[in-house]
């Protein structure tokens, strides 16, 4: 018997099967069609590099204060050919310490958003997939977490660990894996009793396999997104904990505590250099990281049509 | 007839509807399946009817051993699954495989067609990628697809094309069995009858045996060799096909059976229109389930649970009428 019943076949022109490279992915493809994401992507590349080799391009060390002709420190003074940024109240060099702490506050972000990512993803999926009673008990300590107002947890934790870059990355990390977990789990629930994952089941797919396979790739997109706006959180988080003298810890530079001067009134009505590149800087990581955020989202959903 | 494939025996599914708080324990028990025994045939299809949420597939995935029995017995090929190991169990899965209704649901949107039809070659056969890829296409081929769609998504196709896939996936480790929950019921009435005449030359091919479920008569009237009439969580008649349309027995079966449209036919036939709606499995009437909407109710219906009897001809009915 023939198997092809009912309608007739049809005719489909293959293009011609090319070599799965990164270039020709469809995901790449969706992506660079998005401007903004593109930029987006552009923009937070050129921070990292520049976090990345700053020893290289910061024009003065960031810990060193400068001394004027006159032979006093060089306090407080406004953009020059010789300080681009101008100095800050201790008289170092504005440029240089941006440049530094970008590399504080992106690592700082980075490593915190993968804590809390990693951590989510996996007590979400345990709590969605598997159900019943573990997912009662994970989703209860959760809530306990969530009760703790963040800063004052934070403080918490930083007082008994003692403040340093690492316990920054590790406290900013514990207090925000309760959202991702909540809504790993959430999405996982949902795609449950999805039939395609009852169809895994029927034939016999190994949890794991299920997991990886038909549940991970599809909730993909609003863990890239959370991931995304976490990051921003987590920039503000440590620069409210620089602020609290629990963050990073003077004098290492971060755009946390270098927003910190701006406490000053004097500074904040007259020596604008001092405070408004380090939030131009948050601004800008933000703005990139949600840019390309949403640009991943989209690339990375095979419905949207290219 | 041929020897028995699948037997269920005395299959309960209970679900509890925990409404309970820390303070009251208020739990009720929905009785989804509510103790049926059936058998299918090798090479034969039994058709499984009922309105919906009267459990039909709910004993489809019970029977699948995606839900856990409350009670029962499912055997296959003479084997009882939940009596099996996990391993044997596995390994026991690649004798029945599952259709799902909804096409758009049941394809991972992930994964390539391709990707999608090996899944159960890969737990389950022993065959290099060259092999898989060859199955693949032959399958495609026997679902009546392009063998060139292999690499798309499934979004890029059509619900009836995805019904195509989805069974393209069942088939794939040849199973004995297949779990037919409504395969076309979410297809236009058009792309329905090709999927059906797929499903029955698929049948032939392959000397498959399938549980169809569907909550329409005329489209088990055109597949299936037996019928089963399901209501409120027990089967109420079970019939050879053309018994069960010349010979109805009960009440249920004959107002479904009234209400199937006849195009064309010139005498109008007498609708048995019912009274009522389904009552909620959470609490379901006492004694017959059916006897809230009954005609021809009578005292003994209030109290009395009829037994599914023989009336010939492996002609089996749960009513007192014909049970005397």
């Amino acid at each position: 018997m023939n198997g092809s019943v009912g309608i007739s076949q049809e005719t489909v022109t293959v293009s011609s099967i090319e070599k799965q490279t990164w270039r020709n992915n469809a995901s790449w493809k969706r992506f660079k069609k998005n401007k903004l994401a593109l930029f987006g992507a552009f923009i937070l590349l050129f921070l990292l590099f520049v976090a990345a080799i700053s020893p290289l391009v910061a024009p003065y060390d960031p810990y060193v204060s400068n001394v004027n002709e006159l032979g006093g420190y060089d306090v407080l003074a406004p953009p020059s050919s010789e300080h681009l940024l101008g100095t800050d109240s201790l008289g170092r060099d504005m440029l240089s310490r941006i440049i530094y702490g970008g590399r504080v506050s992106l690592s700082v972000a980075f490593v915190a958003v993968m804590i809390a990512t990693v951590t989510g993803i996996i007590l979400g999926v345990i709590a969605g997939y598997y159900g019943k009673w573990v997912d009662t008990l994970i989703m209860r300590i959760t809530d306990v977490v969530i009760c703790f107002p963040v800063l004052f947890l934070a403080i918490t934790v930083a007082t008994i660990l003692k403040p340093s870059l690492f316990n920054v990355m590790i406290i900013i990390g514990l207090v925000s894996w309760t959202t991702m977990t909540r809504l790993v789990r959430g999405e996982v629930l949902k795609l449950r009793e999805m039939e395609y994952i009852e169809a895994a089941k029927a034939m016999g797919q190994r949890n794991s396999i299920i997991i990886f396979r038909h549940i991970l790739p599809n909730i993909l997109a609003p863990i890239v997104v959370q991931a995304t706006l976490q990051t921003a959180e987590a920039i503000l988080t440590e620069s409210a904990l620089s602020f609290l003298g629990v963050g990073v810890q003077q004098p290492v530079p971060s755009w946390g505590n270098m927003l910190n001067e701006a406490t000053s009134i004097m500074v904040l009505q007259f020596k604008p250099w001092v405070w408004a590149p380090a939030g131009f800087a948050i601004l800008l990581t933000i703005l990139s990281i949600n840019f390309v955020g949403d640009g991943l989202r989209d690339a990375m959903d095979p419905k949207v049509k290219n | 007839m041929g020897e028995k494939l699948l037997q269920v025996e005395n299959l309960r599914k209970w679900f509890t509807i925990e409404g309970d708080t820390w303070f009251a324990k208020n739990q009720s028990v929905v009785k989804a399946v509510d103790d049926i025994s059936f058998y299918i045939n090798k090479g034969e299809t039994l058709g499984l009817v009922g309105e919906s949420g009267c459990g039909k597939s709910t004993a489809g995935r019970v029977i699948l051993q995606l839900l856990e029995a409350t009670e029962g017995e499912i055997l296959l090929e003479g084997e009882n699954l939940a009596a099996l190991s996990t391993r044997q169990l596995k390994n026991k899965r690649k004798d029945m495989q599952i259709v799902f209704q909804d096409p758009y649901a049941s394809l991972n949107p992930r994964l390539k067609v391709r990707k999608i039809i090996e899944e159960p070659m890969t737990i389950h056969l022993k065959l290099s990628k060259e092999e898989r890829m060859e199955k693949v296409k032959q399958i495609l081929h026997d679902v009546g697809l392009n063998e060139a769609y292999m690499d798309r998504y499934p979004h890029e196709f059509s619900g009836g094309q995805r019904q195509r896939i989805g069974i393209a996936r069942a088939l794939a480790v040849q199973p004995k069995l297949i779990i037919m929950d409504e395969p076309v019921s979410a297809l236009d009435v058009s792309v329905q009858a090709q999927v059906l005449n797929l499903i029955q030359d698929l049948q032939a091919k392959y000397g498959l045996t399938y549980l169809f479920i569907t909550h329409n008569l005329s489209v088990v009237k055109h597949i299936s060799n037996r019928i089963a009439v399901m209501y409120l969580g027990r089967i109420v008649e079970i019939a050879n096909r053309d018994h069960f349309f010349e010979d109805t027995k009960h009440p249920y079966s004959k107002a479904l059976i009234s209400a199937i449209p006849e195009p064309g036919s010139k005498h109008r036939r007498e609708r048995i229109i019912l009274k009522g709606d389904l009552p909620s499995p959470v609490n379901p009437p006492s004694g017959c389930h059916f006897h809230t909407r009954c005609p021809f109710v009578m005292e003994r219906c209030i109290t009395e649970v009829p037994d599914l009897v023989d009336v010939g001809e492996s002609h089996f009915v749960a009513c007192h009428l014909h049970n005397e």
